[in-house]
């Protein structure tokens, strides 16, 4: 019987190696695995490359591990946030390196790395700073340039509801990276706020196959006005 | 002769008008967000949001806010009936893949020939681009909206940007305090100029070649 539902984020996360590549899904506060990157911050893996669209806000999630200074490397496409002072103050001091990428090179990059697409050109960022030192080349007039996957050795995505074989649907815009980072590594743990049967997913409506997904983990659910009122209507 | 500056709410009108019904459109975040408040009531445009939403509605009441359904600046936002939800990587295929009819990205700097500056002042900021370059060479049309001129009295419409370029030769128009401005193969051609402006002076304020259209909209 496959079982992919994980008894706690510790052993979800229990094997996650020092020096690992980490896509961590979330677009601002949206879709932020937040469990799993604290269960992370107390396993300790350190030296890590950290594939994010932000580079944390507050004291919490991605800025949180930062601020443990577990981060090696972190690849984003927006680090400067209203209250992303973590990480700024860590790249003035020079204390972490930072290789900004265009948000939809970003995913796309990722998207490539889940379909097995040795890389690919894109018009974004031709002529820029960030196409810098990279192959170009002109398709039907236009300049592309060419960019490589991105492969995660671990992803940590939310969800809201999963099932044992992995499947998960999302929560509106909480969805973002997930499904793109879930593909693209070796390892995919979803943490999700329902657990269900098998079937109770309407197989049309599955947004993640249970194939993207190595781990599920239930996570209690952190109640928001809207989600409430939603729940009880 | 004198005139008056349009506020950022009146040039966000304007664009919002000249927004055509069925329109998808993509609204950067800052200044162009203000569009969003004026657009005509009878028309249908369809907001995209790059972190995967089509048929963005406005800010929620007080006390409904989702945080869960945001929008690129992180804002609460809701949904319109007829909305959806996307990934990401589909977002951006929308993006770069000339679905968009209209992108209304903000600026620093926009060149003569449409080279579009908005990411990055350079020097010590940290950088941050996000979506901008996806939406520059994606959107079918990108209008740009910003005032004319800097705080310093510099012209924001440049022979050539000094500041790191999003995309070279992506814009079409350009909205300001003091004109609309469209960027043509025959180069700079400035219509609805604020009234009392006259085109010899815009012109002298920009410091490039404008060439007054000919046919002159209504404001």
């Amino acid at each position: 019987m496959i079982d992919k539902i994980a008894p706690s984020v510790e052993a979800a996360l229990a094997d996650v190696s020092d020096g690992s590549t980490i896509l961590v899904g979330g677009f601002g506060g949206a879709g932020v695995p937040e469990e799993l990157i604290d269960a992370l911050i107390a396993q300790g893996a350190r030296d890590l490359t950290i594939v994010n669209n932000n580079a944390g806000n507050g004291e919490v999630g991605v800025a949180a591990l930062l601020k443990a200074g577990r981060v090696r490397k972190i690849v984003c496409s927006y680090p400067r946030t209203a209250d992303s002072y973590v990480f700024d103050a860590l790249y003035r001091a020079g204390k972490i390196e930072l290789d900004l990428v265009p948000q939809g090179t970003l995913s796309e990059r990722m998207r490539a790395a889940g379909a097995g697409i040795g890389a690919f050109y894109t018009p974004t960022g031709y002529g820029t700073d960030l196409g810098k030192g990279k192959e170009t080349r002109m398709i039907d007039g236009k300049g592309h340039v060419l960019e490589y996957p991105i492969r995660g050795d671990v992803a940590l995505v939310k969800a809201e509801r999963g099932d044992r074989w992995g499947n998960l649907v999302y929560r509106k815009s909480a969805r973002n990276f997930g499904p793109t980072m879930a593909s693209a590594a070796k390892c995919t743990i979803a943490q999700v706020y329902e657990t269900v049967e098998l079937g109770a997913l309407d197989p049309e409506h599955v947004v993640t196959p249970g194939i993207f997904v190595t781990r599920v983990v239930k996570v209690p659910r952190k109640k928001q006005a809207a989600q409430v009122r939603e729940q009880a209507a | 002769m004198s005139y008056v500056k349009l506020t950022r709410d009146q040039i966000a009108a304007r664009i919002a008008r000249d927004i055509p019904e069925g329109a998808y459109v993509n609204l950067g975040i800052g200044m162009p967000t203000l569009v969003g408040n004026h657009l005509p009531k009878d028309r249908e445009i369809i907001l995209h949001s790059e972190n995967g939403i089509l048929g963005m509605g406005p800010a929620p009441a007080p006390g409904l806010e989702d945080l869960d359904l945001i929008n690129a600046g992180k804002e609460p936002v809701t949904l319109l009936t007829g909305g959806a939800y996307f990934h990401h990587t589909d977002s951006f295929a929308m993006m770069r893949g000339g679905h968009l009819d209209i992108a209304v990205l903000g600026a620093f700097q926009v060149s003569v020939s449409g080279d579009l500056a908005n990411w990055h002042t350079g020097g010590d900021a940290i950088p941050a681009v996000g979506g901008a370059m996806d939406l520059a060479v994606g959107a079918k049309s990108v209008w740009v909206m910003m005032e004319q001129l800097t705080k310093g009295g510099e012209s924001k419409i440049v022979e050539r940007c000094t500041y790191p370029l999003t995309g070279i030769a992506v814009v079409k128009r350009i909205y300001t305090d003091l004109a609309v401005i469209d960027v043509t193969p025959g180069g700079l051609v400035a219509s609805r100029l604020v009234p009392g402006l006259a085109c010899e002076e815009l012109q002298r304020l920009s410091g490039v070649p404008l060439s007054p259209s000919a046919a002159r909209a209504a404001a």
